[in-house]
């Protein structure tokens, strides 16, 4: 892992490829300066891939993760000046573009944190060590006798210190140190992991000079629109652009293929259709409204979502596929319970509208493709376009924009695909931009799911037997065809692994086809189980006449540490320590007005410990969301303010779910068209949200910008039923009329 | 045809569409791309402009209806508008930061209609801006603490 290995000169940033497991300390600067002294450059020190530090101090350092809202170029870029001891007025951060040698940087699942702190500490501590060590040899001094302190090396005998700027030639020609030397910070002497760091983009963001995907620009692009065909993989039989052509600014009607990825194969392609070349937007646009397309509709023409949710909630009447994970016997457990409650949840289809559209701008020419894009999964993007067009790998570059939101959307390529598609048609730089309507009509849909849930609850009240039945379909077809049942990363989402002790405990999959691709939107599976989960405990908790906080605790059961395969064990215990700190801070048993209800939440994903609390009020058959008090339990804190700002993100994007969200298609086309019936929660519904975050430094870091999202519907489903008595079992609420 | 708008006090001669959305007109004809697309149908806000001082979605007004009237967009500057933007900064508001040109704008136009608005104010004035982060919150604050930073400039 840590031999000295060559690295290619040209690439002037000098070390460190990346494994999975962490750094590869890679060539030194001096064994490099040996075989390629001639471009040696003195200005900087570069000792690795993602540090870049000038003589006049100021240091660059590279993000590997896309911004997509969640602070991670100011998070990872922190973790790195806090063990190099910069002083963080001189950091600048640069994106890194889509190349395997700064490791993973698929920016989904919740992982950034939990995956890069260690290596960028280390890439930052490295670096320090060869500063350390070059003033040192300076003051002919013991490394020992030095330290590194904001921005300067100190020499703790003579107190002399030397600019970290000052530096810069010495430190270059030394060796990188092995992984092995590497020493860590404690916790105790962090400097900016734990604590608040404002986003280093702030200026940016409120002056509108961020530059997203959609506000690219390359001397004499083309911008571009593309007609779909409103059923999934549905495809162009004829079409007529007359009209189209007619529009002032269209320059050009072309049609394009679908692009297949291989099966199995972990690939987005496009969908094909006929795209209309202008020389701006909105006539792009326009051109594309004036198109006459014959379609054929293919195999999904006859979908229709309403027929879907009746026959699976009738598969699910019936046995399913048994899931590994089950135990006991269920049957026995309700032939003795005290009482048994059944209850069948729904949730529709979803999609993520991020507030930018997928967009990309693309320029192929000379066997090279450059694109400029939102996208989440840089380097998938850059390997599909290796296989389409048939062009090297290390002849596509992927720049990585700001991304105007995600939450999965721009993990899926395929807007970058069509971009490239035209851009090798038309021989000119193009900029593909969907409109709202095209994001809400072919998105990568979170899919809809039907469960059905029965529970025994025994004499004292305890839950005896746990049976569950669930149907959706699998993100899994939109890479294998003729999935039809939910796959076991799926299921490992809050169905195996729910957080409770339960003896007696059988999961059943139920068969659920796709006809609309189907994708992975903010917090995945757990929407469903985080909803069909935690409504049931309320459920059976009243059946059992105990307070469901109580209910809760009971259920969760005895202090105990269960290990997965992961190294991520589930604890009981810190999961009840989030449940009682937010029955705390939202003063569970304090009496509110006649017409408030409180409902409770608890879930564990991306391996993090959310416990939620909300209050509502209900007004002429009305919802309000008055309070929401979130705990979580994510481990390390990397950047505490954007931990809570997450939160609060997360907590308005599960309201969004619970009130608003549904997806449906007729005849294989999805209805929905924009903002007025694909709606969204505005500041008027915006509650007042409390986040604690429990002390857990001394714990790995977990995931952030996900666990805040599965607990929020069916708290507020629970708080709905506290007030009024009635439960809502099928989202969203606004189709109850509660809105 | 040969256009002239004025844009935060700047004057642009664009070879424009007179029934193009203003939106499109100032991102790829001007090339001012701060002021964003979102919906297209006046329903999210990121394309929130001032006209003569009145909140606009810019997507769904033409070019024709800005001619000889003052255009402000997200690269302009106005004191109600640096102290928003002084306390955006100071509650560290925005995550993707797409939608805040827009929130931006708007509350700019509340703060200039209402010196210190109430939060059922705020409620009325911000409600047509969408932000799919959730930062509402924080914009909340941040607008009452943009008047507290303005009184204590005063």
């Amino acid at each position: 892992m840590s031999n000295i290995h060559q690295v290619n000169r040209r690439d002037f940033m000098k070390l460190f490829g990346l494994a999975s497991t962490g750094i590869i300390l890679g060539c030194t600067a001096q064994t490099a300066k040996k075989k390629f002294s001639p471009e040696i450059n003195k200005d900087f020190f570069a000792p690795n891939l993602f540090i870049h530090l000038e003589k006049n101090g100021n240091i660059t350092l590279i993000a590997s993760r896309s911004e997509m809202g969640q602070g991670i170029r100011t998070s990872l870029a922190s973790a790195i000046a806090d063990e190099l001891e910069a002083d963080w007025k001189y950091v600048n951060v640069k994106q890194a573009t889509g190349n395997a040698k700064y490791g993973n940087q698929n920016t989904d699942g919740s992982r950034s944190v939990r995956t890069r702190l260690e290596p960028m500490r280390k890439m930052g501590a490295a670096a320090k060590m060869m500063l350390i060590t070059a003033a040192a040899n300076k003051w002919n001094v013991n490394e020992s006798d030095c330290k590194a302190e904001n921005h300067y090396v100190i020499n703790t005998i003579s107190n002399e210190k030397i600019f970290f700027g000052d530096l810069v030639e010495d430190a270059s020609a030394l060796p990188v140190p092995n992984e092995g030397a590497i020493q860590l910070k404690k916790v105790e002497d962090f400097k900016y992991i734990g604590k608040t760091l404002k986003s280093v983009d702030l200026n940016h963001f409120t002056h509108g000079t961020a530059t997203y995907g959609i506000d690219v620009r390359i001397p004499n692009m083309k911008f571009a629109a593309i007609a779909r065909c409103p059923v999934t993989f549905g495809t162009v039989k004829s079409f007529d652009s007359k009209n189209a052509e007619k529009v002032s600014g269209v320059e050009k009607v072309i049609k394009i293929d679908r692009k297949k990825p291989g099966i199995g194969q972990q690939f987005y392609g496009c969908l094909g259709g006929v795209a209309v070349i202008a020389n701006n937007t909105w006539s792009a646009f326009q051109g594309k409204l004036d198109l006459d397309i014959n379609w054929d509709f293919g195999d999904n023409k006859s979908f229709d979502s309403e027929e879907f949710k009746k026959t699976l909630t009738q598969r699910i009447q019936k046995n399913g596929k048994l899931v590994p994970g089950s135990r006991g016997n269920v049957s026995t457990a309700f032939n003795n319970a005290n009482k048994v409650v059944e209850a069948t949840y729904h949730v529709p289809f979803l999609v993520h509208v991020p507030m930018e559209v997928p967009n990309a701008t693309a320029w192929y020419q000379d066997n090279k493709i450059e694109v400029w894009a939102p996208v989440q999964d840089p380097q998938t993007a850059r390997a599909e376009l290796a296989q389409f067009f048939e062009i090297p790998l290390e002849n596509i570059t992927i720049n990585v924009t700001f991304l105007g939101g995600g939450f999965g959307r721009k993990s899926k390529s395929d807007f970058v695909v069509e971009a490239v598609t035209i851009s090798k048609e038309i021989k000119a730089p193009v900029q593909v931009v969907w409109t709202r309507e095209d994001d809400i009509k072919h998105s990568f849909y979170h899919a809809t799911s039907v469960q059905y849930l029965k529970g025994g609850i025994d004499e004292k009240g305890n839950v005896s037997g746990w049976l569950q039945r669930v149907a959706f379909p699998s993100i899994v077809s939109s890479f294998k065809p003729l999935s039809d049942y939910a796959s076991g990363f799926e299921l490992g989402q809050g169905f195996t692994n729910n957080p409770y002790d339960l003896e007696n405990f059988r999961l059943e999959s139920v068969k659920a086809e796709a006809h609309l691709r189907i994708g992975w939107l903010r917090s995945v599976v757990h929407i469903h189980s985080g909803f069909g989960n935690n409504s049931f405990v309320d459920e059976l908790a009243f059946a059992a006449n105990i307070d469901p906080v109580q209910f809760h605790l009971n259920l969760i059961g005895k202090d105990r540490v269960i290990k997965g395969k992961s190294d991520y064990p589930y604890d009981t215990k810190r999961m009840k320590d989030v449940l009682n700190n937010t029955a705390k801070i939202a003063d569970w048993n304090k009496k509110r007005p006649e017409n408030h209800g409180m409902g409770i939440a608890i879930h564990y994903s991306f391996y993090s410990y959310v416990a939620t609390a909300v209050e509502v009020s209900m007004n002429d058959g009305k919802v309000k969301i008055e309070n929401v008090w979130t705990t979580i339990d994510c481990g390390l804190v990397l950047n505490k303010d954007n931990v809570i700002n997450q939160l609060e993100g997360a907590a308005i994007f599960g309201m969004s779910i619970a009130l608003f969200g549904k997806v449906s298609a007729k005849e294989g086309a999805v209805e929905q068209n924009n903002f007025f019936d694909y709606q969204m929660t505005r500041m008027k519904h915006a509650p007042k949200i409390h986040v604690d975050i429990l002390d857990k430094m001394n714990e790995k870091p977990t995931g952030v910008g996900e666990p805040g999202v599965p607990v929020m519907a069916p708290a507020i489903c629970n708080a709905i039923f506290n007030a009024t008595g009635k439960r809502y079992r099928s989202l969203p609420l606004i189709d109850e009329g509660l809105i | 045809m040969s256009t002239i708008l004025s844009i935060n006090g700047k004057s642009y001669t664009v070879e424009v569409q007179e029934n193009m959305p203003l939106l499109w007109a100032i991102r790829d004809i001007v090339g001012l791309t701060g002021t964003k697309f979102g919906c297209g149908v006046a329903q999210c806000g990121a394309c929130s402009i001032l006209i003569d001082g009145q909140l606009t979605k810019s997507c769904s007004m033409p070019v024709s209806y800005g001619i000889g009237k003052e255009i402000f967009t997200i690269e302009g500057s106005s004191e109600n508008l640096e102290v928003l933007r002084e306390a955006w900064n100071d509650g560290n508001v925005p995550q993707c930061g797409y939608c805040q040109s827009g929130q931006l704008i708007a509350a700019t136009a509340l703060l200039d209609k209402i010196e210190s608005p109430t939060d059922k104010d705020i409620d009325d004035a911000m409600s047509s801006n969408i932000c799919r982060c959730g930062t509402y919150s924080r914009i909340r604050k941040a607008i009452h603490k943009a008047v507290e930073l303005k009184n204590q400039k005063a």
